[in-house]
């Protein structure tokens, strides 16, 4: 269904649509040489074209018990610190939607300095703190760290859903006889549900590959992007690698692409209903 | 019951608010910013140089450190680097940002916003692995510049003093290409809401005043994207300002100021320096965010 | 409950709510009687939204008490009163099919299922969209949204039924076929009608009586017909209607008090200067300065002594737009009956 106003917008330049299309493809075809690659029969070099083609890494990374470690050790971070956010994120967009507090500005500033700040910054400031107060680390340490930029994609969902949901219905939820509970259960939490698994989804995406905070937050727990990164600097299980970087694709590209059909979506009725 | 509950509540409508406040504020203040302030006093510490062990006493020896020469050196060359990076990212996500704002057809524009962010929110690490992968000496990259007989060129570049490496894995200009391909989506978002304000007739108007092309796009479009621009690069610059993943995995001996602080930390244990060597990027940062506060770029992320 | 049938249905007890500085109403005085279809009418900021919110229970007074039938509610959340509202925007809720909304009141009591479809086909009925349940809330047009608003709202039985501009956002031919069916509703229902507008054209057709607001006060209580006709200010005469307002000099010399008063322009009478008005008639001499033939009727600007301006209204009766148009410059007696004039004081 084409609509009418790309009817009437001017065509692009060949050049221009090459250029922007151009950028898209070099955005995408680099994860596209990972799957490539998790076929190579090549344990040493990274050979192209590849000198054959094999399943059989699948298998050996299934065998491996320090990956699956490690594979659980990121899913109960990243859900442990997506519930974090979910609950801190959403508070803080309630807080800053339904009243005009003092200092409200401010919040959202606060809110983005973890994941406007380096990583680097935020990984090292959480290490000097845990290690000035004599805190163990361990798999706690490490979901502070996460849930610090984790709250912000809540809050910045929720917060977005809110403005959009008319104000008035929550006053006619309670005008017709619903208490605050009731209100929140029947009228809210409906609203703002794709928002809260919108932002849920990215936050998982966000906590379940992050590296940069999480070598300064984990002791000696290794998380999958954490082995992956040892894999980096000397690698030794190339083959695995490229199939644990797979893994971490494919559990990452479903939420995130949940997230984002979600959030486009919802923007498309508001316009419809305009 | 829950009717006198809701109701004590409604009475109530500070108790509410501090309710929701309290607990995201206390967590940010106290584990977020109180971290940061114990970056910054740890920064005024220093090291024991035959115990290396941290005196917890005031200095400012720590801070004439980072200004050592080497460390000079890094910082320079890592804002060198995020400089040169954040104008290639603008230039190269300009045409992308444009097209998905004025010319695609809402359905198109829908699945190019989702395109462009995946790569935004998905593994990091991973994408990087992918270039080391792209980038080695017998990989699909040089594989093609075989192919098109310009290996003799490429060995040029590689020779090329302080950008040049044994190979593109392993050169600045390898890390310059993977710094541009990893923060290219954080630039491209913020310079298309930026364009996506410009109403359509803003630009009739233009060329109905006579204004050619190129004249709408100069006067017309530049100005009015500029603040998403400026949005972008505080990601750009700040991210590549403290990343250590890609110096690490692609880069050659040279130290880039991520690296520093994370060796500095790590094998070197002098958590003082690493954390005055921090305070650089923060203080930049903080800097450009209230640079970029007063241009309105905060309205395009 | 403390509920007192042969009490008014809302009163106002010296009623203020202020926002910092802005007194958004002051020290008000009201009573609603019960049955009635009361309208509070007003310019945007004068007050009256405040008061309905205030009897909704979304906003508490300042100061002041606010009595539902006899009983303070001042203090009680939105849903422990009697009392439900219809939305300027709605309010319906999106996630929810048409009969779902209407149910919603009964839902949070817990009344059961199929007594709650069985209301709810009753009001569908009564609003006109019977077989509507299943539809959602973006499935329908703005004036059939109205309706859905009206039936979530009546289901409850409230003792009072509160309208916020409901009107405005429909067009001007169904906004007036909805005038006629929201008086018909109030009739069968029987249910006290709070109507907040701006709209005085609204207000005088479908209010048995009307308060004009201006800036947090009361001007005036009184019947459409009081209204109108014997507007106690000068803000009423020219909020309501238009309105010519005479002073000084010039309301001395006619009427032998310099008090300000206001005369409709359908009251005034264009004659020739040969005509002897009736001894209870004033009359003024002036000329047409300007001519607007408006179909039904026309306007006519007429400059009478002083340099003042009045508005005349005519219909046009037996007249064409030729007879009128030609009569601009023409000097005339305006003549009106001595009681048609209201003084306005001030």
């Amino acid at each position: 269904m084409p609509s009418k106003s790309s009817d009437t917008r001017p065509g692009a330049s060949w050049g221009l649509k090459l250029a922007a299309f151009g950028t898209l493809f070099f955005l995408h075809f680099p994860m596209w040489i990972i799957f490539l690659y998790t076929f190579t029969p090549d344990e040493t070099t990274y050979t192209f074209p590849l000198p054959g083609f094999t399943t059989k890494w699948f298998g050996v990374a299934l065998q491996r018990a320090d990956l699956w470690r490690s594979l659980t050790l990121s899913l109960q971070v990243a859900t442990v610190a997506t519930i974090a956010a979910l609950i801190l994120g959403t508070f803080a967009a309630a807080a800053v939607y339904r009243s005009n507090f003092f200092g409200r500005e401010s919040i959202s500033f606060l809110l983005l300095l973890p994941i406007a700040l380096p990583g680097i910054v935020t990984g090292i400031a959480l290490r000097t703190a845990i290690g000035g107060l004599d805190i163990p680390f361990s798999f706690w340490t490490i979901v502070i760290g996460h849930a610090t930029f984790c709250v912000v994609v809540v809050y910045n969902n929720v917060l977005a859903r809110f403005r959009r949901t008319s104000a008035t219905m929550i006053e006619a939820s309670m005008d017709l006889g619903a208490n605050s509970f009731q209100t929140f259960r029947h009228v809210v939490l409906p609203n703002i549900a794709t928002a809260l698994l919108a932002g849920g989804m990215l936050a998982f995406a966000l906590s379940f590959d992050e590296v940069i905070v999480t070598t300064f937050t984990a002791g000696q727990q290794t998380t999958l992007p954490i082995w992956i990164f040892s894999q980096l600097s000397r690698p030794r299980d190339r083959p695995v690698t490229n199939v644990v970087a797979t893994i971490v694709i494919l559990i990452t590209f479903l939420p995130i692409f949940i997230a984002q059909k979600i959030s486009a979506g919802s923007s498309d009725t508001e316009g419809e209903t305009k | 019951m829950l009717n006198r509950i809701s109701t004590y509540f409604f009475r109530r409508p500070n108790l509410v608010l501090a309710i929701f406040l309290i607990p995201p504020l206390l967590y940010l203040l106290v584990v977020y910013l109180g971290s940061l302030v114990s970056l910054l006093v740890n920064s005024f510490y220093s090291i024991d140089d035959f115990t290396g062990m941290i005196v917890r006493e005031f200095t400012m020896r720590t801070y004439a450190q980072v200004f050592n020469i080497t460390n000079r050196e890094i910082i320079f060359r890592t804002a060198t680097m995020a400089l040169i990076v954040t104008i290639v990212d603008a230039m190269i996500a300009f045409p992308l940002a444009y097209y998905i704002a004025k010319f695609a057809s809402p359905r198109l524009k829908t699945w190019l916003l989702i395109a462009v962010t995946i790569p935004l929110w998905s593994s990091y690490l991973v994408r990087v692995y992918a270039w080391k992968l792209i980038l080695a000496k017998e990989g699909i990259l040089s594989w093609f510049i075989h192919l098109f007989n310009l290996t003799d060129a490429l060995d040029w570049l590689l020779g090329l003093p302080g950008i040049g490496g044994s190979s593109l894995s392993l050169s600045p200009i390898g890390m310059f290409i993977v710094f541009v391909y990893i923060w290219l989506p954080y630039m491209i978002i913020p310079i298309q809401t930026a364009l996506e304000r410009v109403p359509g007739s803003l630009l009739e108007a233009s060329s109905d005043l006579g204004a050619r092309p190129s004249q709408t796009f100069r006067t017309v479009i530049l100005p009015l994207a500029f603040p998403g621009v400026v949005a972008g690069s505080i990601f750009t610059f700040s991210l590549t300002l403290g990343d250590f993943i890609i110096p690490l995995t692609l880069g050659n001996s040279k130290f880039f100021i991520g690296q520093a602080v994370y060796s500095y930390q790590g094998t070197g244990g002098n958590v003082p320096l690493a954390a005055a060597m921090t305070m650089g990027p923060v203080v930049i940062m903080v800097l450009y965010l209230l640079i970029a506060r007063r241009l309105g770029a905060f309205d395009a992320i | 409950m403390m509920n007192n049938p042969s009490a008014p249905a809302i009163t106002f007890e010296k009623v203020s709510r202020y926002f910092g500085e802005v007194k958004a109403v002051d020290q008000i005085d009201l009573e609603v009687i019960d049955g009635e279809f009361f309208s509070m009418l007003g310019p945007s900021g004068s007050g009256k939204t405040t008061c309905l919110r205030m009897i909704a229970g979304f906003d508490r007074p300042t100061s002041g008490q606010i009595h539902l039938y006899g009983r303070d509610v001042s203090s009680l959340p939105p849903y422990e009163r009697d009392v439900n509202t219809v939305f300027q925007d709605y309010a319906l809720f999106p996630h929810m099919n048409v009969g779902d909304n209407i149910a919603y009141g009964l839902m949070v009591k817990n009344v059961a299922r199929q007594e709650r479809t069985k209301h709810v086909d009753e009001m569908l009925e009564l609003v006109q969209l019977s077989g509507f349940a299943g539809r959602k809330p973006s499935q329908l047009s703005g004036g059939q949204r109205q309706r859905v608003a009206l039936a979530r709202a009546l289901i409850n039985h409230p003792k009072v039924l509160l309208l916020d501009e409901p009107l405005g956002a429909l067009d001007l031919k169904l906004r007036q076929q909805m005038q006629v069916e929201l008086k018909t509703i109030q009739k069968r229902v029987g249910i006290t009608f709070i109507f907040v507008t701006h709209d005085q054209e609204e207000a005088i057709t479908m209010s048995d009586r009307i308060a004009v607001f201006n800036q947090g006060k009361i001007e005036q209580i009184g019947s459409p017909s009081d209204i109108y006709e014997r507007p106690a200010s000068s803000f009423v005469a020219g909020f309501v209607g238009t309105s010519n307002l005479v002073s000084g000099e010039i309301a001395k010399h006619s009427t032998g008090s310099e008090q300000t008063f206001s005369i409709r322009p359908e009251k005034i009478h264009i004659g020739s200067l040969s005509d002897t008005p009736h001894s209870d008639m004033i009359s003024m001499d002036g000329v047409i300065r300007d001519v607007v033939y408006l179909g039904l009727f026309t306007r006519y600007l007429v400059e009478i002594e002083g340099g003042v301006d009045l508005v005349v209204v005519e219909q046009n009766l037996k007249s064409t737009s030729m007879d009128v148009l030609s009569a601009k410059g023409q000097k005339v007696r305006l003549s009106w009956h001595q009681d048609h004039i209201s003084r306005v004081g001030g």
